[in-house]
């Protein structure tokens, strides 16, 4: 894979849409679409951000067929829209030989929250599709509340910093190992600025037989409140504080792609650039801070031990 | 010449079930739930035994089915499916969605109150409840019906001017549940009667892809529901057409209504599904006895069909609506509601009453349908006492 012959391959995110400067999403779908190096592939996306930015009728920044149904039933849509293409080739109605991919997008609320249980049946089921996530760690579209996946003490409107509460008190949910306990064939968590390992296991999860799915980490400028041309330096820091760490889990084999090892960096160095997190700077919650960081530290122990290291 | 045909004993269950073999549909996506069940087993039966090529899928919730029904049916596939009561409560939210983005889905609901309480038995709330979703709407009388409603609902469906999802109603239990004497037709003749969908549009041409599904703001939004509107104008249309030429295979009339001996008639009953086969017998036996009663059976509820309704009913002077479901804090049930203002500008309209009954599966007798012409003697004259009344509950 080089940038060279990737950039002669036709974009179907067409530029125009609009989503916000800086945003993540589409540099995760292009990503994405660049790794089926232009097989013909349907496209689902679940209510959010990607979807409502990307279809305003009467425009579309699509040049893949592409369905939006609703906020938690991409999965199940895509799974009827797989099964249909299986029949009507079976049926004769359609060649035998067009090989067409599925690809059903959502975000953190569509997938973690409310879409799971519609993606774990469509997992269970063995449906010939792959399924991304793309994890902005709130319900971003509808203006910044709390999701499940949204970090320990992170403030959004649904978990505010106030007088008492000091943002989210829950930790992250740990959708990856979810998915994980479906024993499908491809599992990974990846994240954009590492576009390579990115691609690669989207190459990966497109050419399994049966159900693949990929957690992409998606920095959100106001969502997360940094500056917007510091998008991939967000998924870095993601990635190499060990919040967000780069695996793939191929038939139950678990692996580690990227281990920072002594460039390890320490949470704070991730939260000091985001308003989300502006109050964990203060030394009236370094409590939280350490308690987010031990936290950190211990899935981290936990996945490298899942990948045998 | 009419198709050939066998009668068979069957339930209602089995008779959609039968009439989904004969169709052998690309996908359906299903759950299941009481009285809908059956139809579900006898399906996965045909599936398993190969009598049908479908893909089968068995979802984790109605959600979902109707979700998996969507995208199979943008995908280019004919898609059915099954469900009741909780279950369409459950899909409703992609229910609207099905009919906004035109897909032509067969559902057979099995008429079953909704919770709660929970209940399993019949009533119309769960198919009444979502009378605005765009879909149309077809009751059944008895196993038959829902047989051939299920065979002429494919047609109007994937109508190019229609391109609307259709809901084939039966009664849970008593019509889903009891055994009757179904007519059932060749595989052959229904094969190439219901013909093969081609879709305009599908998900799986990949040469010129477009977008389902797009937002849709205030500058567009309204000429699209607009030309639902005008879809379910053009139903009309293509719903009587497609009962002529299911005539001319049956040899059977139908139509949006049924008018039971009414050319005459002083009083009548507005009914819908199981019911009318009692009142029938009723107005029957009343006839006998020299009474002026009659009986409308409405077949299609949408589109709703006003001055087919009120025709029928011109010589009526007192007419009792019959709803099996209730509008809470409404002014009476549904068919009520429209049936009565259909009249609206009528000069000699009959005087008309609205019974609430049979919910939860309460029984419906023929007590019952006397009571009700009893009680239209007086409201015939102008003495309507209460306008929406409750029939066979304890008081
Ligand atoms: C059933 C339902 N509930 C709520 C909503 C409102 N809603 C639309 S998008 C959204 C949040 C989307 O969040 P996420 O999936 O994380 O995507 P993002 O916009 O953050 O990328 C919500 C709550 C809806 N459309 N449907
Ligand atoms: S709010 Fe966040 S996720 Fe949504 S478009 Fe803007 S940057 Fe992207
Ligand atoms: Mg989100």
């Amino acid at each position: 894979m080089n940038l060279k012959e990737l950039s002669k391959q036709e974009e179907r995110l067409e530029s125009g849409h609009r989503l916000c400067p800086g945003c993540a999403l589409p540099m995760i779908a292009r990503q994405l679409l660049h790794s089926l190096h232009g097989e013909p592939v349907v496209v689902g996306c679940a209510t959010g951000c990607l979807e409502v930015s990307t279809t305003i009728y009467p425009y579309t920044a699509w040049k893949t067929p592409w369905i939006h149904n609703a906020f938690e039933n991409v999965a199940a849509t895509m799974s009827g829209a797989e099964t249909a293409y299986r029949v009507l080739q079976k049926r004769g109605k359609i060649p035998k030989d067009k090989k067409i991919k599925f690809l059903a997008i959502g975000g953190d609320g569509g997938t973690y929250d409310i879409g799971l249980q519609s993606l774990s049946g469509t997992l269970e089921r063995g449906h010939n599709l792959v399924y991304v996530c793309m994890d902005n760690e709130a319900y971003q579209n509808t203006g910044i509340q709390r999701s499940s996946s949204t970090p320990f003490a992170a403030a959004t409107n649904t978990s505010p910093v106030g007088k008492i509460k000091k943002g989210k008190e829950q930790f992250k949910k740990d959708l990856t190992a979810v998915i994980a306990g479906h024993h499908i064939p491809y599992v990974a968590q990846a994240s954009p600025h590492n576009w390579v390992d990115l691609m690669k296991k989207a190459e990966k999860a497109f050419a399994v037989e049966g159900p693949a799915f990929i957690n992409t980490i998606s920095p959100c400028v106001p969502g997360w409140g940094y500056k917007s041309d510091q998008t991939q330096e967000m998924a870095r820091l993601a990635v190499d504080t060990c919040f967000w760490p780069l695996f793939e889990i191929e038939n139950d084999v678990w692996k580690l792609n990227y281990n920072p090892g002594d460039k390890k960096e320490p949470i704070i160095n991730w939260c000091k650039h985001q308003a989300r997190f502006r109050h964990l700077l203060k030394p009236e919650n370094k409590e939280l801070l350490d308690k987010f960081q031990a936290h950190v530290d211990e899935r981290w122990e936990w996945v490298k031990k899942q990948c045998g290291k | 010449m009419s198709a050939k045909r066998t009668p068979r004993a069957l339930t209602g269950d089995d008779a959609v079930g039968e009439a989904m073999r004969q169709i052998n549909p690309d996908v359906v996506p299903a759950y299941p739930i009481t009285p809908q069940t059956e139809i579900m087993h006898h399906f996965a039966k045909y599936v398993a035994n190969g009598e049908v090529d479908t893909e089968l899928i068995c979802v984790e919730s109605e959600h979902s089915a109707m979700s998996a029904a969507v995208g199979a049916s943008c995908a280019g596939a004919r898609v059915m499916t099954a469900t009741a009561a909780n279950g369409l409560a459950l899909m409703w939210e992609i229910v609207y969605i099905a009919a906004s983005t035109r897909l032509p889905i067969v559902m057979n609901v099995v008429n079953r109150a909704l919770s709660g309480p929970i209940n399993i038995h019949c009533d119309h709330s769960d198919s009444m409840g979502c009378r605005d979703s765009g879909w149309i709407q077809i009751y059944s009388e008895t196993a038959q019906e829902a047989y051939e409603h299920t065979m002429m609902a494919m047609r109007i469906a994937e109508n190019h001017d229609v391109l609307l999802p259709v809901m084939v109603c039966q009664d849970g239990f008593i019509t889903s549940h009891s055994v009757e004497r179904v007519d059932v037709f060749e595989d052959e003749d229904i094969k190439k009667w219901v013909g093969e969908f081609v879709p305009k549009y599908t998900l799986l041409n990949t040469d010129n892809p477009h977008t389902v599904g797009p937002l849709d703001l205030y500058d567009y939004y309204f000429e699209h529901k607009r030309q639902q509107m005008d879809a379910m104008e053009k139903a009309k249309g293509v719903i009587k057409q497609v009962f002529s030429e299911f005539e001319k295979f049956s040899g059977k009339p139908f139509d949006f209504i049924e008018s039971y001996r009414l050319d005459d008639a002083d009083t009548a009953i507005v009914a819908l599904s199981s019911s009318c086969g009692t009142i029938k017998d009723v107005v029957d036996d009343l006839r006998e006895k020299g009474q002026k009663v009659g009986l409308l059976k409405i077949r299609v509820f949408r589109p709703f069909m006003p001055e087919m309704i009120t025709t029928a009913l011109k010589s009526c002077k007192g007419v009792a609506i019959l709803d099996r479901s209730a509008s809470f804090g409404g002014f009476g049930g549904p068919i009520f509601t429209e049936v009565r203002s259909a009249f609206h500008e009528w000069k000699e309209k009959p005087h008309i009453i609205n019974y609430i009954y049979g919910l939860g599966g309460r029984e419906f007798t023929i007590k019952h349908a006397h009571q009700v012409f009893n009680e239209l003697e007086e409201v015939k004259k102008g003495n309507l006492g209460i306008k929406v009344r409750s029939l066979g509950s304890r008081e």
